[in-house]
């Protein structure tokens, strides 16, 4: 019987070799940065003299950027595990108001303030995820649910104990503590001043702080977004648990079959989505000084457009954080852009309806393209 | 039983130790008996086929030995040891790999992140463990070469893999982590002829390497082709086990049958079944 088979395989003549240019198309960024591209060529092409690449404009939608950057890694690891979370926007919410309510009505030190949220936050978290896996049901619906839950005790909680939706006064409680500028402060000062007597960035003119460069160093924003993106991509391709998570995304049974601890993996996603929805949350509460029933609306669809941009697939087990992170800079940049531009903001909402189909329809083709069907 | 001759239970010659024997298994689903008293054994080194037509009890039998099941009464002995496996990771450390119909790859992973699914080699720097994506490719080439499978690169999704070969790398990884027995759940029973023959020259290969293989199929002819010895299901039951050249494609087929219905459609039929 063994004679039936050549023991040595030669090349299958019947497969084709795949050309280097076909081969670099099978990337899951490959979408994200045609896009970077594209938009980056498209606004220098017809915005460059709206102040939207002088250190104020890149300050400006590097910022936006880097919010829709926090959100993107978390929900691109749980999509590549195959779940969703639609109460990311809710948790965003949910978060601050925590925080407020600590801090300001209870007088906690902001530090306590900061470190229960996060504990709170992400327990809720793997109650998402604890509660996909014990009913099997889709994590669309399940967190759709607690999207409401959520956004309802944001809503219900001020009302009750300070009679109002937004919580002001955090800036004051934080002033002095330690951890807080861990979220709100900003970094290199020394660098930008420099920048600034070297004339290489605007500086203020008259007034108090004349001399002073308007941009004064890097908000720790940027700085958290930056460190979850090689904190995600590190965690995705150079360690077992990354091959985890696309195994558990790719086939939950097979993966079981071979070990694999999907159910761990699927709820510590869950909560590391949380985890990056409650820094979104701290940052901005440090940087608006108050919490509001109304943060972070919508958030979960941007964070998922952004990594579906980024070239993931939406039935798990295939995506990138890199793509998910140059998803997030396209949308940022899009959309402080169109306001550089003078666009009518709501055609943004056109931009994205158009880019997310693009990016599936590319998506589902480079799919094809990988694993061979038709 | 049936009263042929050629049939006995066990190996009368049986020189050489079984790695696994079971006796006697029962396995009851609440007032369903789905296994009333199979005796199967492995030796090293051999393929033993497993027969059995749909709702024979295969399924049940093999999920009782890869640790699924436990069986309602009967015993196991692994090596010569009893042995109770409360869990499919009890047997699977014990030596028992099972190729599920359904197969444990998954499409949109690369050949040698499949191969590694679970088992993920690890190199540490700085104190952090990370993936050793580099020795993981090596053995994988270096596994496949093995099997005949030419890969274009260890980066190749399983997704363009055919049906044979993903089998085989399934195969491969299972040899690949030491497995004893390798149980192979009706593994041609979806392949065209082609990709039959390559699995069926993979199992050979693996039995060379004194791996005891439980090939479970309802095709007598893939079965012949490979087995050693032949066990028989049948309601549950064991019709018996012959050895190679003791019995004829026809006798296998009738006793998977049960006999007499099929010997009718054949007849109807031209003797084509």
């Amino acid at each position: 019987m063994s004679n039936a088979t050549q023991p040595t395989a030669k090349p299958d003549e019947r497969v084709k070799e795949i050309s280097a240019f076909r081969n670099a198309l099978i990337r899951p960024e490959l979408g994200g940065i045609v896009g970077t591209v594209a938009v980056f060529t498209f606004f220098l092409l017809f915005a460059f003299d709206s102040g939207m690449f002088n250190s104020q404009g890149i300050m400006n939608w590097s910022v936006v950027s880097a919010q829709f950057m926090i959100i993107a890694v978390g929900a691109c690891l749980l999509m590549i595990a195959g779940e969703f979370d639609l109460s990311v926007g809710s948790m965003i919410g949910f978060a601050g108001m925590m925080i407020a309510i600590f801090s300001v009505t209870y007088g906690w030190p902001v530090w306590a303030a900061i470190i229960v949220t996060f504990v709170l936050c992400t327990a809720i978290g793997a109650l998402n995820g604890w509660i996909v896996i014990r009913t099997g049901l889709p994590s669309f619906i399940v967190t759709l649910a607690f999207l409401f839950i959520l956004r309802g005790f944001t809503i219900f909680l001020p009302q009750v104990i300070e009679r109002k939706t937004i919580i002001g006064g955090i800036l004051d409680v934080a002033e002095g503590d330690w951890l807080a500028p861990v979220f709100g402060g900003t970094i290199f000062k020394g660098l930008f001043v420099w920048l600034g007597e070297a004339g290489l960035i605007a500086t203020f003119e008259r007034g108090t702080k004349q001399g002073q460069p308007v941009v004064d160093g890097i908000p720790m924003l940027i700085i958290w977004a930056i460190a979850l993106i090689i904190f995600g991509h590190v965690l995705l391709t150079k360690t077992k648990f990354g091959n985890w998570i696309f195994a558990a995304g790719g086939d939950a049974e097979a993966a079981r079959n071979s070990g694999v601890p999907v159910n761990r993996v699927k709820i510590l996603m869950f909560m590391f989505t949380a985890f990056c929805a409650t820094v979104f949350a701290v940052c901005q509460v440090m940087e608006f000084g108050s919490a509001g029933a109304d943060r972070g609306l919508l958030k979960e669809f941007e964070a998922i457009i952004a990594v579906v941009i980024g070239g993931a697939l939406l039935t798990g087990g295939y995506g990138s954080v890199l793509g998910a992170a140059l998803g997030a800079l396209i949308f940022g940049v899009v959309q402080q852009g169109l306001f550089f531009a003078g666009v009518e903001s709501s055609l943004f909402r056109v931009f994205l309806g158009v880019i997310l189909l693009g990016a599936v329809i590319l998506n589902t083709y480079i799919r094809r393209i990988i694993t061979g069907e038709r | 039983m049936t009263g042929n001759s050629k049939f006995h239970h066990g190996d009368p010659k049986g020189a050489v130790q079984p790695i696994i024997e079971m006796k006697n298994i029962e396995k009851h689903f609440g007032r369903v008996i789905a296994l009333a008293g199979v005796s199967f054994d492995v030796k090293p080194g051999e393929c033993h086929c497993l027969l059995g037509d749909n709702g024979a009890g295969k399924s049940t039998f093999i999920k009782t030995m890869s640790g699924v099941h436990q069986p309602t009464a009967g015993e196991i002995f692994f090596e010569g040891k009893p042995m109770h496996f409360d869990d499919p990771r009890d047997a699977i450390s014990a030596g028992i790999a099972t190729v599920h119909q359904h197969l444990a790859m998954i499409p949109l992973m690369s050949v040698s992140r499949n191969f590694f699914m679970g088992n993920e080699p690890t190199r540490k720097v700085a104190g952090i463990s990370f993936f050793d994506k580099k020795r993981a490719d090596e053995v994988t080439m270096e596994e496949m070469r093995k099997m005949g499978i030419n890969l274009r690169g260890p980066d190749q999704a399983v997704g363009t893999l055919s049906g044979g070969e993903r089998q085989t790398v399934a195969i491969a990884r299972a040899v690949h982590f030491g497995a004893k027995i390798l149980i192979l759940d009706e593994p041609t029973s979806a392949l065209g002829v082609r990709q039959t023959s390559n699995v069926l020259a993979t199992i050979d290969r693996v039995r060379k390497q004194g791996i005891g293989v439980v090939f479970i199929s309802h095709n007598v002819r893939h079965a012949l082709a490979v087995g050693d010895r032949f066990t028989v299901l049948n309601r549950g039951q064991t019709l018996g086990t012959a050895a190679r050249g003791e019995i004829s494609p026809e006798e296998l087929q009738d006793l998977m049958a049960g006999g007499q219905e099929l010997a009718q459609l054949e007849g109807s039929l031209g003797g084509t079944v």
